[in-house]
């Protein structure tokens, strides 16, 4: 079905030999055979990639595809040596050994978290460990001047002596490309460069694109927006589950949205689900217009009127793109634990709530298993029982004291049932797999008892073997007569698991669709749907 | 001693190689005990060390009854400081808050003749308040507490010049010299001990009450881990280490009993390290301070109140340095300006020598008062060998970065093979 298109042959990475390659296009950069391993997982799998000189690239995929990981490999984030595979640039093999290697060869990187130092100048911030000099000291006159030559290129009119923090996200993006320059690139890699950015920003950044490939810049843009890629992409390279599945000339190809997010999507769903016949009694919880701001910037919303319901027995997802504010409506909820301004209600079993600290959402019932449960959900210096029992200390408790051996019990019990693979319930949660670790997030939110669990990511970085088994775990939950929403970035584990599913893009739920009618492509449309 | 330990450590995890779960839960058990209690084994060498260069003087009754009285203070200020950092925070006021406490209870005492129950009453409160307001800056207004105790360590000290006008205040009643400096008297007399002499009867009971308390309660312990099917050590080890600890419990209490009685801060001392110690092991709160140095995120997401905590721990801290300050301004007969100078440095090494982490989650009561004691014997030791001052400021910073890069050292290889 989503077989190979009609795409040039010459860009099919991989499949000629060079000499053939190089012959028919002029590639400035080509990436083969890249393989990266993490313990446990491998993020990028034999990836192909070849852009021509002087184009707008870009690359798709769902979260987690590899993007981010390949960009790094090119970048010299990951060194020569941490990954299989080549890599040329400008007929070059390169080894890059750190970024300031790879940026002395003209390949810059911008990521999607802008690094600007806050308190220091534009200007300063684009010659920051470049910095012009004379004698050994800063040469305060030609670094504003060049500045501020720079910010012309870039279409930017701010004075160079402005500190970073006081202008907005969107022209801090235009700082980082004028640094970028100042640095002599050659090709510039964008991850997810409109993101964070409104409607406006992102026209002229796309703009500025469009000015430095003119000027010969060859540029590599990772985006989620596909209306913004289809706009101005001259190719479009597609991953998916570290693969590269295709490359699309969108000049020739006249490529829609729809095209490409068949190829993001593509792939069956094999028996990687356990059955489960669901029995869906009453509401347990419901929210309306749910609005959250960020805690940074305070005018920007996250989320914004967001409402949904959730069921007894029933399993809920949450889809949705990077940044499309699903960790954000969970967190907020579950206590407030993310942003500032939350408004809207909440009701549970019919009766308007309030939740003002984590502390009262677990009292009211709720549960929320963190998307990444090292740095949020553990503490990874402990053992498993401590793990298990921190959220609900006060049931293993009396007058303040703490039965240890109740707490083994339980601990141990949470072992058997959810087959957390260790030693004993002592051993240190630091020293298990993700998938063992994940169970103990599980078993310390079920000691809850709650009512309603939001699982946020709740297989990330987990082998097949225990997903299988996560589903399993949700699946007896839900059938406890719990209420789950399941926040995932793989869309057939959504429709493999859930009930129903909601969509959300930038901060809005966008859709809302029953099991029996949801498919990948339904959702992606919903996902990428811009405000109307 | 140590080469006991040392043998059995080597031979078990060894010697254990054909039967799978048991033997292998019991030797990663003991591989885990040998980390923790690495310093324990310091410990004794820095004592053996010493009783061989001061030719058995470092354990005479006189020298122990005057290391533990000497250190009491720091010890003191080393079990508060422990709670601090295991939670992530450190407090460098504590020597200033130590003065100030001396000079408010001087001032009471001495300057206002309020009876002396009251006014140590009094001091407690006022080191509460020390405490309260540090929390309050850290906990509830989210001031590093670097900065917060750097600040008070200047403040403190202030107000303690303030307060005693630039002088010493003295002297103090008879009773809080008692309570800092003296003795429990021997209501019972002496008994004889054969060769080792008279020693008081008193003083030997405690050391035997402290040590049947001391296997009861293992031994409840232990009996609750079997009745929950929990793995426990064999008989055999669990009578090795009974006897091991009531060896060195009753060493101590002998020498004590052949010197004087019980010095009174000794008895102090040893309820505080029995509370702390459960209220670490056993009490939510402690478990809370655990939680909050493992991992602050998921502290606050399981829905510990971290504020509240953190604030609990600083006036914890505060009530402490002014019992210390009480114990300090008894002994020296005088509340002085420049009481406690770096006493938070002592009591800081001391946390750390005795296995806390620089990131905070790990330690241990019992941990910082071995720290306390391991400094405490190179101190002395070193005085009574007639080394100068300088070698023995060089050789406790080594002792302090060893400890420290031992740490270090051990959790990065732990990283390592974890991922």
């Amino acid at each position: 079905m989503f077989g190979s298109p009609a795409g040039r042959p010459g860009t099919r990475p991989g499949e000629k030999s060079d000499a053939e390659t190089d012959a028919m296009t002029d590639h400035i950069l080509q990436m083969r055979g890249i393989t990266k391993t993490f313990p446990g997982v491998k993020a990028l799998q034999d990836v192909n990639l070849a852009v021509r000189r002087g184009e707008i690239h870009a690359i798709c995929g769902e979260n987690g595809a590899g993007k981010s990981t390949l960009m790094k490999v090119l970048s010299g984030v990951y060194p020569h040596g941490t990954y299989e595979g080549e890599i040329h640039f400008d007929g070059e093999p390169c080894r890059f050994s750190g970024i300031r290697d790879s940026e002395r060869h003209g390949i810059v990187i911008i990521h999607q978290e802008l690094a600007l130092s806050p308190y220091l100048s534009i200007a300063e911030n684009i010659f920051l460990g470049n910095e012009r000099t004379r004698r050994g000291l800063i040469d305060w006159n030609r670094t504003n001047a060049e500045a501020a030559a720079l910010l012309e290129r870039v279409g930017l009119r701010e004075n160079p002596v402005t500190a970073a923090m006081d202008i907005g996200v969107g022209k801090q993006q235009l700082v980082e490309i004028a640094k970028a320059l100042s640095k002599k690139v050659r090709l510039l890699i964008l991850d997810e460069p409109t993101a964070a950015l409104n409607d406006e920003d992102s026209a002229h950044l796309l703009n500025l694109l469009r000015g430095l490939r003119d000027e010969g810049i060859t540029s590599v843009i990772i985006s989620h927006k596909l209306n913004e890629i289809a706009a101005v992409a001259d190719s479009t390279t597609i991953i998916r589950d570290g693969r590269t599945i295709e490359t699309l000339d969108m000049r020739a190809d006249h490529v829609t949205e729809d095209r490409i997010i068949s190829g993001m999507v593509g792939r069956d769903l094999e028996h990687r689900y356990p059955p489960h016949e669901p029995t869906i009694g009453e509401e347990v919880l419901r929210i309306e217009d749910w609005t959250v701001h960020s805690p940074v910037q305070h005018d920007r919303a996250v989320v914004s009127g967001a409402g949904l319901t959730l069921r007894r027995g029933e399993i809920v997802g949450l889809a949705g793109l990077m940044g499309a504010g699903r960790t954000e409506l969970a967190m907020s909820l579950f206590g407030r634990s993310y942003g500032v301004d939350v408004s809207g209600r909440v009701y549970k079993d019919g009766r308007e709530i309030r939740i003002g600290s984590v502390r009262e959402a677990i009292a009211h019932g709720i549960a929320y298993a963190t998307e990444d449960r090292k740095r949020y959900g553990l503490n990874l210096i402990e053992d498993i029982k401590r793990n298990v029992s921190a959220a609900a200390l006060k049931k293993l408790a009396k007058g303040g004291w703490i039965n240890g051996n109740e707490e083994h019990e339980v601990a141990d019990g949470f072992r058997a049932s959810m087959n957390i693979k260790a030693p004993s319930v002592s051993s240190i949660t630091g020293q298990l797999s993700g998938g063992n670790q994940q169970k103990v997030v599980l078993s310390k939110w079920i000691f809850t008892d709650p009512d309603v669990l939001i699982l946020d990511e709740p297989t990330r970085g987990i082998d097949v073997g225990a997903k299988y088994e996560i589903y399993t775990i949700i699946n007896e939950l839900a059938d406890q007569g719990k209420a789950i929403l399941v926040i995932s970035s793989e869309l057939p584990e959504l429709l493999g698991l859930c009930d129903r599913i909601y969509a959300m893009s930038a901060g809005r739920i966008t859709g809302e669709l029953p099991r029996a009618e949801a498919t990948q492509e339904r959702l992606m449309q919903f996902m990428t749907r811009e405000k109307e | 001693m140590t080469s006991v330990e040392k043998a059995s450590v080597e031979t078990l995890p060894g010697g254990g190689s054909p039967p799978p779960p048991a033997a292998k839960a019991s030797a990663g058990r003991f591989s885990v005990n040998l980390r923790q209690s690495g310093i324990y084994i310091a410990f004794a060498l820095i004592i053996v060390l010493f009783s061989i260069l001061t030719e058995g003087e470092l354990l005479s009754p006189q020298n122990i009854s005057n290391i533990m009285v000497q250190n009491s203070y720091i010890l003191v200020l080393a079990i508060g400081m422990i709670l601090i950092i295991i939670a992530g925070h450190i407090d460098l006021s504590v020597g200033s808050v130590v003065a100030l406490s001396g000079a408010i209870s001087a001032v009471l005492m001495v300057e206002m003749d309020v009876a002396w129950p009251l006014a140590l009453l009094i001091t407690l409160i006022a080191g509460a308040l020390i405490g309260a307001w540090q929390g309050y800056w850290v906990a509830y207004f989210g001031i590093p507490a670097f900065i917060v105790t750097l600040a008070g360590m200047l403040v403190f000290r202030a107000l303690t010049l303030t307060v005693l006008g630039n002088q010493g205040i003295g002297p103090f009643p008879d009773e809080v010299r008692t309570l800092s400096n003296g003795f429990v008297e021997g209501y019972l007399g002496n008994v004889g001990l054969g060769p080792l002499g008279g020693a008081d009867l008193i003083t030997l009971l405690v050391g035997l009450a402290a040590v049947a308390a001391i296997v009861g309660s293992q031994w409840r312990a232990r009996q609750g881990r079997i009745g929950y099917r929990q793995p426990v050590d064999s008989p055999l080890l669990f009578a090795l280490k009974m006897a091991a600890a009531s060896a060195v419990v009753l060493v101590v209490i002998v020498q004590l009993a052949r010197f004087k009685n019980l010095p009174w801060v000794l008895v102090l001392l040893a309820f505080l390290v029995v509370g702390y110690t459960l209220v670490t092991n056993r009490a939510v709160f402690g478990r809370h301070i655990y939680a909050i140095g493992g991992n602050l995120h998921a502290a606050r997401l399981s829905g510990i109140n971290v504020k509240s905590v953190t604030f609990w721990l600083f006036v914890n801290m505060g009530v402490l340095s002014a019992i210390a300050g009480i114990i300090f301004a008894g002994r020296l007969n005088q509340a002085g300006p420049t009481a406690g100078n770096s006493f938070e440095l002592d009591a800081i090494a001391a946390a750390f020598i005795g296995g806390a982490a620089v990131q905070g989650g790990v330690g241990k009561v019992v941990g910082a008062i071995t720290g306390g004691l391991i400094m405490a014997v190179i101190n002395n030791g070193m005085s009574l060998i007639g080394a100068p001052s300088e070698q023995v400021m060089l050789f406790k910073g080594l002792v302090l970065l060893a400890a420290v890069a031992l740490d270090v050292w051990a959790k990065r290889r732990a990283g390592a093979q974890a991922g």
